[in-house]
C-alpha cells in the first residue's frame, strides 16, 4: 500500500538554521500520525512542509505517491487545523465552514447543507449563524475541525489543536478527535509537545529533536523501549542510569532507563522479593500528586533516584513515606530497558 | 529598612498627594481629563457653536456689519446656482481623490504589511512619512514647477513621444486645461499625492492585524491567491480603507490652499469660505458654507459606522 505521506531525505533551513535535517518517513494511510517534540525541534516545519506552506530545501515530499513537494497548498488533497484555529473573522459560522467548497464553486445551497452536516459532526448543531467572536475556545476548535473536513481530505493536519484549551476540555477532545478519526477513516498527523497526548492518541508517534528522528514507533515501543536517551528523557518519568551508576544498579554497560512507576519502595528490611534486584536509600523528596506519590531517594553511590507509587491510601499494604525514611527500592531486571550503544 | 521607610513617608508632600489620590480614582480621573475636556468642550465645540449661531445671522447691506439677528438669508444664498456648483465639483474631487489614494496606497500598504520587516519596514514607513515632516506649502509650489508647461512631467511625455497622451487628457472638457498645473486633473494629482499617507498607514494596521495563517487557511481550503484576496484579505482590509477614507474625503473637502495654487479657476468650498470671511468680510455666509463639508461628513460617517469601519477600533 502507498504510504499517505512519505517523506525522502527532506530538509528545510531558514536562513543559516536547518530546522529539518534529512528526515525520511512514511505515514500509513488511516493511522493516526503524530509528530512530537520540543518547541523548535522541527516537528510543525515537517507539518507545514505536508500542508504546502513551506517548501523543502531539499529532499521529496510524496502524498499518496505522488510527488508533492512544490506544489501549492490549494493543489493538495490536505487540509489543516491551525494552532490558533484561523477562522475567518468577518463570517459567521457555517460560511467559515463551507468555505472550502465555495472557493471550489459549489452553490449556495449545497455547501450550507453540507456544512451544517459536518457541524452536526463535531457536536455543534444549530451554530451556523453565530460569529467566531462568540463562540468559546473548544467550540472554535470544533469549527476549525468542521472547516477542515468539510472538503473531505485524505490527510488531516492538526497543529498542536489542544494546546490553547483548559486540562478537561483537553483531554474530552482528545477522546472525541480519536473517536472522530475512526468514524471518518482518514489519516490524521498530528503535532504535539505534550507526550501524554502523543501516547493517548496515536497510532505511532515520531519524535523529533533538533530536527532530527529521534525515533518512530507505537506509543508502547516508545514508552518501554526508547532508542535513544533523548527520547527517554522526553516521554514519560524515568531514571536514566549511566555509566558506573548503570553497572551498579543495573548490571550494564550501557545507558539503562528504568521507569519511575516500575520501582517498588519498601520499608528497610522488608523483602524485596524473588527476581528482584534491591537497593537501599533514604527519601530526600517527596510530592504528593494525589493519585500518585513521587519520591526522590538518594540510594548507595549518591544516585538520586526517581520513584513513582500509586497512592493507595491508609491502611494499605503499601505505605506512604516521610522524607528523611530508610527505604529499599526494588525492581524487576526485564524493567530496565538498555538503549541502543549508538544512538542518543 | 522600616527606619528608611517611616523617615520618607510623612514628610514628603507629592508622596501625600499620591496617597491621597490612590483611593480617588473618581478625582484622580477628573483631574486628568479637566485640561482635554476644557479644551475641547470650550474651544472646540464652542467655537463650532459659535460657527453655527453665526450661519444664522445677516449682514447690513450697508455698513457691512453683522447683524445678529435670526434669518435664513444665507441658506437661501447657499442654494444658488453657483454655489451648487462649487458643492458639487468639491463633493466630486474629493470622492475621487479618495478613490485615487485608495487605489495607489492598498499596494504600498498591502507590500509594507505582508512582505517587509525590520529595517526595510522602517524605510518604508520613513519613505511613507516623510514629506509630512516637510511643508506643506513647500510640495504644493513644488508639484506647481513639476506639473507646469516646462515641467519635468511635460517634459518626460515629450521625451517618450506620449505628448499625444496627455495632450489628449487635457483636452478633456472638465478636468483638462492649458497644461496640466492648470486643469482640474492637476489638483487631482496634488490632492492624491499630498493625502497619500492618511490613506497608506491606516490600510497598512488593517492588514497587519490579519494573521498570516488565515491566509494559509484559505489557500489550504483550495482558494488561488485571487480568491484569497477577494474573499479573506479584502474585506478585513476594508475598515482601514474606510478610515483611510474618512481622512482624504474631510480633507479634501476642506482645503483651499491647493485648488488656489493648482487649477483652473473654478472654485472649492475651502476658497469661497476663506473669500466670504476675508475679502467679502460676509462672515454669516461663510458659516453656512462651512455648514456643508461637516453635513457631508456627518452623512459619510454614519455611513462608515454602517459599514463597520469603527468595529476595529
Amino acid at each position: 500500500m502507498t504510504a499517505a505521506v512519505a517523506f525522502e531525505q527532506v530538509s528545510c533551513a531558514y536562513g543559516a538554521v536547518l530546522a529539518v535535517d534529512r528526515v525520511s518517513l512514511e505515514i500509513r494511510e488511516g493511522e493516526f500520525f503524530t509528530l512530537l517534540g520540543p518547541s523548535g525541534s522541527g516537528k510543525t516545519t515537517c507539518l507545514r512542509m505536508i500542508g504546502g506552506f513551506q517548501f523543502p530545501t531539499s529532499g521529496r515530499v510524496l502524498i499518496h505517491g505522488a510527488d508533492a513537494t512544490r506544489l501549492p497548498p490549494y493543489e493538495r488533497d490536505v487540509n489543516t487545523v491551525f494552532q490558533d484555529y484561523a477562522l475567518f473573522p468577518h463570517m459567521n459560522v457555517r460560511d467559515n465552514v463551507a468555505y472550502g467548497l465555495m472557493v471550489r464553486g459549489v452553490d449556495r445551497a449545497g455547501r450550507y447543507r453540507r456544512a451544517d452536516e459536518m457541524l452536526e459532526l463535531v457536536h455543534l448543531p444549530g451554530m451556523g449563524a453565530r460569529r467566531p467572536s462568540e463562540l468559546s475556545g473548544g467550540q472554535r476548535q470544533r469549527v476549525a475541525l468542521a472547516r477542515a473536513l468539510v472538503n473531505r481530505p485524505r490527510v488531516l493536519l492538526l497543529d498542536e489543536p489542544l494546546g490553547a484549551l483548559d486540562l478537561k476540555l483537553r483531554e474530552s477532545m482528545q477522546v472525541e478527535l480519536k473517536a472522530l478519526q475512526r468514524q471518518v477513516g482518514i489519516t490524521f498527523v498530528f503535532v504535539t509537545h505534550d507526550q501524554q497526548e502523543a501516547l493517548s492518541m496515536s497510532d505511532r508517534v515520531c519524535v523529533f529533536d533538533r530536527g532530527r528522528i529521534e525515533q518512530i514507533g507505537t506509543p508502547e515501543e516508545i514508552y518501554d523501549r526508547p532508542a535513544t536517551r533523548f527520547v527517554a528523557g522526553f516521554v514519560g518519568a524515568g531514571n536514566l542510569l549511566e555509566g558506573a551508576q548503570a553497572r551498579a544498579l543495573a548490571g550494564s554497560d550501557a545507558p539503562v532507563m528504568l521507569r519511575a512507576e516500575r520501582i517498588r519502595i519498601a520499608a528497610r528490611g522488608d523483602a524485596a522479593g524473588p527476581g528482584r534486584r534491591a537497593v537501599n536509600g533514604v527519601v530526600k523528596e517527596v510530592e504528593y500528586l494525589g493519585a500518585f506519590i513521587h519520591y526522590i531517594v538518594e540510594v548507595a553511590g549518591g544516585t538520586q533516584m526517581l520513584v513513582n507509587q500509586a497512592n493507595q491510601g491508609e491502611g494499605a499494604a503499601q505505605r506512604n513515606f516521610p522524607r528523611g525514611a530508610e527505604v529499599t527500592l526494588s525492581w524487576m531486571d526485564a524493567a530496565c530497558h538498555r538503549i541502543g550503544a549508538g544512538a542518543g | 529598612m522600616s527606619a528608611a521607610l517611616a523617615a520618607a513617608a510623612p514628610g514628603a508632600p507629592l508622596r501625600r498627594i499620591s496617597s491621597y489620590l490612590y483611593g480617588r480614582r473618581g478625582l484622580y480621573l477628573a483631574l486628568l481629563l479637566a485640561p482635554p475636556l476644557l479644551w475641547l468642550g470650550v474651544v472646540y465645540c464652542g467655537s463650532l457653536l459659535a460657527l453655527l449661531a453665526n450661519s444664522f445671522f445677516g449682514m447690513d447691506e450697508f455698513s457691512g456689519m453683522v447683524k445678529r439677528e435670526f434669518t435664513l438669508r444665507n441658506f437661501v444664498e447657499l442654494a444658488a446656482p453657483a454655489n451648487l456648483d462649487v458643492m458639487v465639483r468639491t463633493v466630486t474631487m474629493a470622492a475621487a481623490v479618495t478613490l485615487g489614494c485608495a487605489v495607489i496606497a492598498f499596494p504600498i500598504a498591502y507590500t509594507m504589511a505582508r512582505y517587509t520587516r525590520g529595517a526595510l519596514r522602517a524605510a518604508f514607513y520613513l519613505g511613507v512619512m516623510l514629506p509630512l515632516w516637510s511643508s506643506y506649502l513647500v510640495r504644493v509650489y513644488a508639484w506647481k514647477l513639476l506639473l507646469a508647461k516646462e515641467g519635468v512631467v511635460n517634459w518626460a511625455f515629450a521625451q517618450t513621444g506620449m505628448s499625444w497622451l496627455l495632450e489628449a487628457l487635457l483636452a478633456v472638457p472638465g478636468i483638462g486645461g492649458p497644461s496640466l498645473s492648470i486643469s482640474s486633473l492637476g489638483t487631482f494629482i496634488v490632492f492624491v499625492y499630498i493625502w497619500l499617507p492618511f490613506m497608506i498607514l491606516p490600510i497598512q494596521a488593517a492588514l497587519e492585524r490579519v494573521p498570516q495563517s488565515l491566509i494559509e487557511a484559505s489557500a489550504d481550503l483550495g482558494a488561488r491567491d485571487a480568491a484569497t484576496f477577494r474573499k479573506v484579505i479584502f474585506p478585513l482590509a476594508l475598515p482601514g480603507i474606510v478610515a483611510g477614507s474618512i481622512f482624504t474625503f474631510s480633507l479634501t473637502l476642506g482645503d483651499y490652499i491647493i485648488p488656489g495654487i493648482i487649477g483652473d479657476s473654478s472654485m472649492y468650498i475651502g476658497q469661497v469660505v476663506y473669500l466670504q470671511q476675508d475679502t467679502a468680510g460676509n462672515v454669516p455666509l461663510a458659516a453656512a458654507f462651512t455648514l456643508v463639508p461637516i453635513t457631508v461628513m456627518a452623512v459619510y460617517l454614519a455611513i462608515a459606522k454602517r459599514m463597520g469601519a469603527f468595529d476595529a477600533l
